[in-house]
């Protein structure tokens, strides 16, 4: 296990240098160049020298300037925003997110898998019913419609919350909830797939028949298998919650980081682009590393990084 | 009903509740099934008038006179800035959806599924050379496939089809080259999860083939999982849609898709001085109670379809 985590860790820089390099020609090949501006026409000599002084005129001159500073964290000045360093921006951004999401994170796992099991148990009850039909509303409504309507019900009509104000732990949570909302859908979902599966098996009816209590053998045996599946669905959740949701950080108006994501693309923000898929990366293989090492703490049967017969 | 509040209850549970449960969860789908058929009928069959320029539903049929119109007889559901009814841009809308949650789902379930199997059933390098590959996908945000295919393939396609028909099919490529990845990993954990299990080896013990360890043993145990991921793909891949209409990017105007109605209708419905709040209401209604129908219809059929579930005595 240790051997295993080790060869993924050496492995990690590799992937994240390809997905550098994937990433870069990917931004490379979609056409306009990111100096052009929508309110006036900049003169074809103007957009080479920008180019030329971005170090973006040459793909080999690009690569030969950015990958060794974005190692020591530094990702360069923006494209559009050329007053700002991309680090900048992102030393902004990322904690509001983190912040935000970490919350949101929370409330959909401990609200998710307590409505999942406990559907699960209480199968074809109320429980059950009210579970599946919040879980299956969270996945069913788009997630701007579930925000506007929040924003608007809660800061407008009832005004409990300000609007459009980020720094005390008040405003976090509409934003909060709006974004654990998917999540936690999801989460509720998995367990009690999960859960209903374990609860039919040999070793549940053992542990009943050896006189363990009801709620032991559910919540501490069947329990670990019903996380099974929301761990997988963890990692990647966990990275994407992380680094904020463009929809909740425009409706809430919230400066997080993930507005960055969709922008620099449609601005065409080579360096940012770069450094906001890089955050999401790293973020994305150690949780996904994570993930698997969990896997084989909670279920000793799997054999990581296990051979074929 | 008494059994399904104890969990673990030994006693063997009487045909008749088991009948009646079965008949339960299958009229779950029926009814679902029948909700979404009824939605799939009235959107396709709708079809020759929704598009057509000269009918009233038409979905592009404007008529500036008659601009904001709250739902009323004339208009069933209304119209929006541009007088266009709001009825039959829903009807087409609800086509377009479909079609893209539908195409995407079956474009990652053949992907994942198959990704999944050989990563999770082979291991060894296999295994590690394709993880690594899924991993390197899922570092790319999706915003920027679906940019770089709407580059790639827009320009190609807007010349062999029309501009609209490109459209649409770099849309669901996009999304379901871009939604396969969760499956993948799903299906290589449930593999590996099995293939650790004593059944598996009680098989190769008894000396089976590989091929029929895989197809008798370990396929059936992965039709639950998959069922349940290929449902939620649907739905999800319908909301990715209105996500991108959300941003711009999603179907060009004046093509309408339930998601691209919802956030165009998103600012005039929630306008707190003069709310015109049918703009939103019926797209994301529909919407939401497809996509319902969708999860429960996958929930319900897994249920029915599902051997074990029967033994198990919740």
């Amino acid at each position: 296990m240790m051997r295993y985590a080790a060869v993924r860790l050496i492995q990690f820089p590799l992937i994240l240098a390809v997905i550098y390099v994937a990433t870069f020609f990917l931004t490379w090949v979609i056409p306009g160049s990111p100096f052009e501006r929508t309110e006036r026409r900049v003169a074809d000599a103007a957009l080479k020298a920008m180019a030329e002084r971005f170090h973006a005129d040459d793909w080999r001159k690009f690569m030969a300037y950015y990958p060794l500073r974005a190692l020591r964290g530094d990702f360069g000045q923006s494209m559009k925003y050329q007053d700002w360093s991309v680090t900048d921006i992102i030393r902004q951004s990322l904690p509001v997110s983190v912040t935000l999401g970490l919350f949101a994170l929370t409330i959909a796992v401990f609200v998710g898998v307590a409505t999942g099991v406990l559907a699960a148990v209480r199968r074809g009850g109320i429980i059950d019913s009210l579970s599946v039909g919040l879980a299956l509303a969270g996945i069913s409504v788009p997630s701007f419609v579930v925000a506007s309507l929040l924003l608007v019900t809660f800061c407008v009509r009832l005004k409990w919350f300000s609007i459009g104000q980020w720094g005390t732990p008040a405003d976090m949570v509409l934003p909060g909830v709006a974004l654990s909302l998917l999540p936690m859908a999801y989460i509720a979902r998995l367990s009690r797939v999960a859960m209903l599966d374990v609860l039919g098996s040999d070793f549940v009816r053992t542990a009943r028949a050896k006189g363990l209590p009801r709620a032991t053998v559910i919540w501490k045996h069947c329990l670990k298998h019903a996380l099974l599946p929301v761990l997988s669905f963890l990692g990647p959740a966990a990275a994407g919650t992380l680094t904020g949701s463009f929809v909740v950080e425009k409706v809430f108006n919230i400066p997080g980081l993930g507005q960055h994501f969709v922008n620099s693309v449609l601005n065409k923000d080579q360096t940012m682009i770069l450094a906001v898929v890089m955050i999401y990366s790293v973020m994305l293989l150690t949780f996904n590393l994570l993930v698997d090492l969990c896997y084989a703490l909670l279920d000793p049967r799997i054999e990581v990084g296990a051979k074929a017969q | 009903m008494s059994t399904a509040s104890s969990a673990i209850d030994t006693s063997v549970p009487a045909a008749g509740i088991s009948a009646l449960r079965r008949a339960a969860r299958s009229r779950r789908v029926l009814v679902s099934g029948a909700v979404l058929g009824a939605v799939l009928l009235a959107c396709v069959l709708s079809m020759p008038w929704t598009l057509s320029s000269d009918s009233p539903l038409g979905f592009d049929t404007q008529a500036a006179d008659r601009s904001y119109q709250p739902p009323g007889p004339g208009g069933l559901f209304g119209t929006d800035i541009l007088g266009r009814s709001l009825l039959g841009r829903c009807l087409l809308g609800g086509a377009i959806s479909l079609a893209i949650g539908v195409g995407a789902a079956a474009i990652s379930t053949v992907l994942g599924v198959g990704v999944g199997l050989l990563a999770g059933y082979r291991g060894g390098w296999v295994d590690a050379l394709l993880m690594r590959c899924v991993d390197i996908l899922y570092g790319l945000p999706y915003i920027l496939l679906i940019l770089l295919f709407t580059v790639a393939f827009q320009e190609r396609l807007a010349s062999a089809l029309n501009p609209r028909a490109a459209n649409l099919i770099v849309l669901f490529l996009a999304i379901g080259s871009v939604s396969w990845l969760t499956m993948a990993r799903v299906v290589r954990g449930q593999v590996l999860s099995l293939r650790a299990q004593p059944f598996i080896e009680a098989a190769r013990a008894a000396g089976l083939t590989e091929t029929r360890i895989f197809f008798r043993h370990l396929l059936p145990n992965l039709v639950g999982p998959v069922t349940v991921y290929a449902t939620l793909i649907v739905p999800q891949a319908i909301l990715q849609e209105s996500f991108l209409s959300f941003l711009g990017v999603g179907v060009q105007d004046p093509l309408p898709t339930w998601g691209k109605l919802a956030s165009d209708g998103l600012l005039p419905a929630l306008n707190p001085v003069h709310s015109r709040w049918w703009l939103l209401l019926f797209p994301s209604v529909l919407l939401a109670i497809t996509l319902l129908c969708l999860n429960f219809a996958g929930d319900g059929l897994r249920d029915v379809f599902d051997p074990r579930r029967e033994s198990a005595k919740i």
